[in-house]
C-alpha cells in the first residue's frame, strides 16, 4: 500500500527481457495477479533463439510509486535479463495486431471494404458473405476501426496486445 | 574425443540421487532435514550409502523447513532440506513462505513423479512448482540430467545471494534414478540474476551530508543487518558509536545491535519501546539499514515520521520505496553499506551539531523515564515478562552462549522485549508470517547447528501443539533443546485484540483440554517441568537448565496479561497505549483500523 501522498496515476509500457524458459509466463503473471497490480496487455515471444530470450510487453497502470515497484519486482525475478519502462525513457511506437472478422452482404459489405480501405486495414479472407481485416495500429485506432464494423455486422475480434520498442538508436538487448 | 576425456566424462557420469548429493557436498552441505517417501527412495538410497552428509529426521515436512530456517539463521549458512512429492511438499508450504517472509535461504529438494506421468494426476503428484511459485524466492523442476548437478549449483547461488529465500528443487524420480553427468559449480557470473552488492558512492556521500547536518537522527535497522552476515552487525555497532547516534530494532534486527549498549532504544513498532517509536516519530533524519518499512513498524503510514528526511539501504530494490518514499536510496549489502558509511564519516569535514544531538539525548532519555517496559511482580501468580526476565537473567549469569527461538503471539513479544542479545544470529523468530509452531522446530535446527549451545524455544501453549510432535525428533537425536512455554490458558495474542477491539468477546481464544505438560514431556524421553509460583519460578529455570537433555518448562503465568506498549492497527507511533499504571497517548482503535491485521 504506498504513501497517501503518491497519487499521480499513469499508464506505463513496459518491456521485459527475459529467458525462454518454463513458466516465466506463470511467474510474471502470477506476480501481478498476487500483488495485485493491473495489466491491460501482455505480449510474449521468443526474440533471440540463439541467447534463449523472449520479450514480454506490458501496459498496466498505477501511481507512480507502484510502477516503480512493478519494476524492480519483475527485475528482482531470477530469469529476468532487464526491464524497461518505454514510457518513462523517451518516445516509443506501440503496435497491436488484430483480425476482425465481418459478415454482411451487399452495401454493408461495400461499406466495409470502404472504411478498411480509409483505415488501411488488408482483406486476408473473404466469402460471399464474410470478410476478415488485418489490421495493425496504435490501440485507439484499432477501437475505431471495431466501432465503426459493429453496425455494420461485427462478428469476431482477435487482436494481440500491444508490442513496443523505443524510438532511436538504443535498445533493450 | 580423446582417450582420456573420455574416461574422465565418463568417471563423473552418476545417477541422479548421487549428482544431487555430490552437488549438496560441494556446496558444503553437512546435514540436511528431510522425510522420506516413494519418489524421493532413490535419494535416500544414496545418502544411506555415504557419510559425508548427515540426515535429521523430522516428524513432518513443515518442521524440516523451519529445522533449516533455525540452522541457516543461526549460521549464516543454507539450510537444506529434502521430502517427497505430492503430501510432502504441500506439507513444506508453510515453511517456504514463512522462509521467504523473512528472508532466510533454504533449499528444498521434492520428489516428483516420474516426468512421463507429469500431468496424469499420477499417485502423489502435485504441481508442486506451480504451488511453491509464490512461496519461494525461484524454484525448478529437472526434466533434463543433463541439467541436475547446473541446477542445483545455481539453485544455491540464488537462494543466498542478494536478497536470501527459498528455493524448490523439484526431482522426478526417473531424473533420480537415471545416470548422467556431473558438473562443478560454474564459475561464470549468473546470466540474468546478479543483485548489486556494491552501494553507489554518490548515495553514501548524500547519505552522511543528511546525517551530519541532522539534529534528531535515528538509526533503524533489521534483518538485512543479519542476512549480511555477523560483520554487518559489529560495522553497525561501529557506526552508531562513532557518530553518538541513537539505534533501534526491528524484531527481525534483534541482535544486529548490542542490548545492554546505552545507545539502544530497543525493539520498534507495534510491540516497541516507547522511547524507539518516539525517536523515530520526532526524528528529522532516519537511516533505515537491512529493514522494510513493514506495517508493523511503521503504524499508520501517512502519519509515519513525518517530518524526517529518509536514507534507506536494502539490497533488494523492491523494498524501497515500496511502502515510504524515502530520499536517498541506497541499493547494496548492509555491511557494504556499513563499511561504506564509516569511511564517507570519517572523510567528511562538516561537523555534527554536538549540541543539537546532546538535546536529542535528553528528549529521549525523558522518554526512557516512562520506563515503559516496566512491571509489577506481586504475589504468588507469575508475571510472563517476569518468567522472560528472570530466564534472561539466569541464562546471562551462567554465561553459556544462547540461542533463543520462539513461536508466535505475546510470549514472542515478551521474548523480544525482555530478553536481550549481544550478538547476531542468536535469535530465530517467525517474524514476517508469524507461523505459529515455528519455534520448536527452528530450535532443532539450531541445536543440530550448534551441539553445545544452549538452545531455548520461548513458546505459548497454544503454538507448541502446533510441531509438538517434533518432541520426537529431541529424543531421537538426544537434541537437549529447552521448551519454556508461558501457559496462560490462552491464545493470548488473540485474547489480547478481542479484549481491546472486539469487546472481550473471546470467541474461541481459550485453551481448552490442554495435555498435561509434564507427562508430555516423559512421552517423548524428556523431562517435564511445571512452575505454577512465583517463588518457584528461579528454580524451575534452573533446573531446566541444569537438564542435561530435552525440557519441557510449563510455566503457569497470568491468564489475562497483556502485552504493551502497543500501537493498535491504524493508529500512529505517538498514539501508542502503555500498560495500565504508565500514562501515554491512548488512542481509540477506528473501523478503519480494524480492518487491519
Ligand atoms: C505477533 C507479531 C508482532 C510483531 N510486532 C512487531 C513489532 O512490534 N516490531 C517489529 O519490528 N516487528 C514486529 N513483527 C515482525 C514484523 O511482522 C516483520 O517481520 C518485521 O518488522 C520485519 O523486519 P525487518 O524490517 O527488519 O525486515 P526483514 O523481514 O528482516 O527483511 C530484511 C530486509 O533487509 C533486506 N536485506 C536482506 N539482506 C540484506 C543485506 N545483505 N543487506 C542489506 N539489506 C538486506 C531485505 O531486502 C529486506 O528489505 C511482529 C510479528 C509478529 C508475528
Ligand atoms: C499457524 C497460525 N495460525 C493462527 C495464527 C494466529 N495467531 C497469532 S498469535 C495466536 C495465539 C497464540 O497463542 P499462544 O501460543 O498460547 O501464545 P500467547 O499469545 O498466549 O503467548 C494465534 C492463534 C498464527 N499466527 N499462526
Ligand atoms: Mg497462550
Amino acid at each position: 500500500m504506498p504513501n497517501s501522498n503518491d497519487t499521480t496515476f499513469r499508464n506505463a509500457t513496459i518491456a521485459v527481457l527475459v529467458e525462454n524458459e518454463a513458466g516465466i509466463l506463470a511467474r510474471v503473471v502470477g506476480l501481478f495477479s498476487g500483488r495485485g497490480y493491473n495489466i491491460e496487455s501482455l505480449t510474449v515471444a521468443p526474440v533471440d533463439d540463439n541467447r534463449r530470450l523472449s520479450r514480454i510487453t506490458i501496459v498496466t497502470s498505477g501511481t507512480d510509486m507502484v510502477i516503480e515497484q512493478i519494476k524492480a519486482q519483475l527485475d528482482r525475478l531470477v530469469p529476468v535479463h532487464k526491464v524497461s519502462d518505454l514510457t518513462l525513457e523517451g518516445p516509443h511506437l506501440a503496435r497491436e495486431m488484430m483480425l476482425v472478422k465481418v459478415v454482411g452482404k451487399g452495401e454493408n459489405r461495400m461499406e466495409a471494404l470502404r472504411l478498411a480501405d480509409a483505415f488501411r486495414a488488408r482483406v486476408v479472407d473473404a466469402t460471399t458473405e464474410s470478410l476478415v481485416f488485418e489490421m495493425t495500429g496504435a490501440g485507439d485506432k484499432l477501437d475505431a476501426f471495431i466501432d465503426l464494423m459493429r453496425p455494420i455486422g461485427l462478428k469476431e475480434v482477435s487482436r494481440t496486445g500491444v508490442v513496443a520498442i523505443a524510438r532511436g538508436a538504443s535498445g533493450l538487448a | 574425443m580423446s582417450a582420456t576425456l573420455q574416461t574422465q566424462t565418463e568417471a563423473r557420469t552418476m545417477t541422479g540421487a548421487e549428482i544431487v548429493l555430490q552437488a549438496l557436498k560441494d556446496q558444503g552441505v553437512e546435514v540436511i532435514f528431510g522425510y522420506p517417501g516413494g519418489a524421493v527412495l532413490p535419494l535416500y538410497d544414496a545418502l544411506f550409502q555415504q557419510n559425508a552428509i548427515r540426515h535429521i529426521l523430522v516428524r513432518h515436512e513443515q518442521a524440516a523447513v523451519h529445522a533449516a530456517e533455525g540452522y541457516a539463521r543461526s549460521t549464516g549458512k543454507v539450510g537444506v532440506v529434502l521430502v517427497t512429492s505430492g503430501p510432502g511438499a504441500t506439507n513444506a508450504v508453510t515453511g517456504l513462505v514463512d522462509a521467504l517472509m523473512d528472508s532466510i535461504p533454504v533449499i528444498c529438494l521434492t520428489g516428483q513423479v516420474p516426468t512421463h506421468l507429469i500431468g496424469n494426476d499420477a499417485f502423489q503428484e502435485a504441481d508442486t512448482t506451480g504451488i511453491t511459485r509464490p512461496a519461494t524466492k525461484h524454484n525448478y523442476l529437472v526434466k533434463d540430467i543433463a541439467r541436475l548437478a547446473g541446477t542445483v549449483h545455481e539453485a544455491f547461488y540464488v537462494a543466498k545471494s542478494g536478497r536470501p529465500g527459498p528455493v524448490v528443487i523439484d526431482l522426478p524420480k526417473d531424473i533420480l534414478i537415471g545416470k548422467g553427468p556431473y558438473a562443478e559449480a560454474p564459475q561464470a557470473p549468473h546470466r540474468s540474476y546478479r543483485p548489486q552488492t556494491e552501494p553507489d558512492a554518490q548515495m553514501i556521500r548524500d547519505a552522511v551530508a543528511l546525517l551530519k547536518g541532522a539534529k534528531r537522527p535515528v538509526v533503524y535497522a533489521g534483518g538485512g543487518v543479519i542476512n549480511a552476515g555477523p560483520e554487518a552487525s559489529r560495522l553497525l555497532t561501529e557506526f552508531v558509536r562513532m557518530t553518538g547516534m541513537p539505534c533501534t530494532n526491528t524484531l527481525m534486527g534483534l541482535g544486529a545491535y548490542p542490548s545492554t549498549d546505552p545507545q539502544f532504544l530497543g525493539m520498534l513498532g507495534m510491540h516497541g519501546t516507547y522511547e524507539a517509536n518516539l525517536a523515530m516519530h520526532g526524528c528529522d533524519v532516519m537511516l533505515n539499514i537491512g529493514a522494510r518499512f513493514d506495517d508493523r513498524v511503521t503504524g499508520r503510514l501517512n502519519a509515519f515520521s513525518p517530518h524526517s528526511k529518509k536514507i534507506h539501504a536494502d539490497i533488494d530494490p523492491s523494498s524501497i520505496n515500496k511502502n515510504v518514499k524515502v530520499d536517498v536510496a541506497i541499493v547494496g549489502d548492509a555491511g557494504r553499506v556499513l563499511a561504506a558509511l564509516i569511511e564517507a564519516w570519517k572523510a567528511e569535514a562538516a561537523q555534527q551539531d554536538k549540541a543539537a544531538l546532546a538535546e536529542w539525548w535528553r528528549q529521549i532519555d525523558a522518554w526512557r523515564e516512562k520506563r515503559c517496559l516496566s512491571y509489577v511482580q506481586q504475589g504468588s501468580i507469575i508475571k510472563p515478562q517476569h518468567a522472560v526476565r528472570r530466564l534472561y537473567e539466569i541464562t546471562r549469569e551462567m554465561g553459556r552462549d544462547t540461542f533463543i527461538t520462539t513461536e508466535v503471539g505475546q510470549h514472542q513479544m515478551w521474548a523480544a522485549q525482555y530478553f536481550g542479545f549481544e550478538q547476531p544470529n542468536r535469535w530465530m523468530t517467525s517474524g514476517g508470517l508469524g507461523t505459529m509452531g515455528y519455534g520448536l522446530p527452528a530450535a532443532m535446527g539450531v541445536q543440530i547447528a550448534h551441539p553445545d549451545a544452549l538452545v531455548i524455544d520461548i513458546a505459548g501453549e497454544a503454538s507448541i501443539l502446533m510441531n509438538i510432535q517434533e518432541m520426537g525428533t529431541l529424543a531421537q537425536y538426544r537434541l537437549p533443546v529447552k521448551v519454556f512455554i508461558l501457559n496462560n490458558e490462552y491464545m493470548g495474542m488473540v485474547r489480547q485484540w478481542q479484549e481491546l477491539l472486539h469487546g472481550s468477546r473471546y470467541s474461541e481464544s481459550y485453551s481448552a483440554a490442554l495435555p498435561d505438560f509434564v507427562k508430555l514431556a516423559e512421552s517423548f524421553h524428556a523431562k517435564g517441568i511445571r512452575v505454577t509460583r512465583a517463588e518457584e519460578l528461579d528454580a524451575g529455570i534452573r533446573e531446566m537448565l541444569a537438564h542435561p537433555g530435552p525440557v519441557i518448562a510449563d510455566i503457569a503465568v497470568a491468564k489475562d496479561e497483556n502485552c504493551f506498549p502497543m500501537i493498535p492497527s491504524g493508529a500512529a507511533h505517538n498514539e501508542m497505549i502503555l500498560a495500565p499504571g504508565q500514562t501515554g497517548g491512548v488512542a481509540g482503535v477506528t473501523d478503519e483500523g480494524k480492518v487491519l491485521v
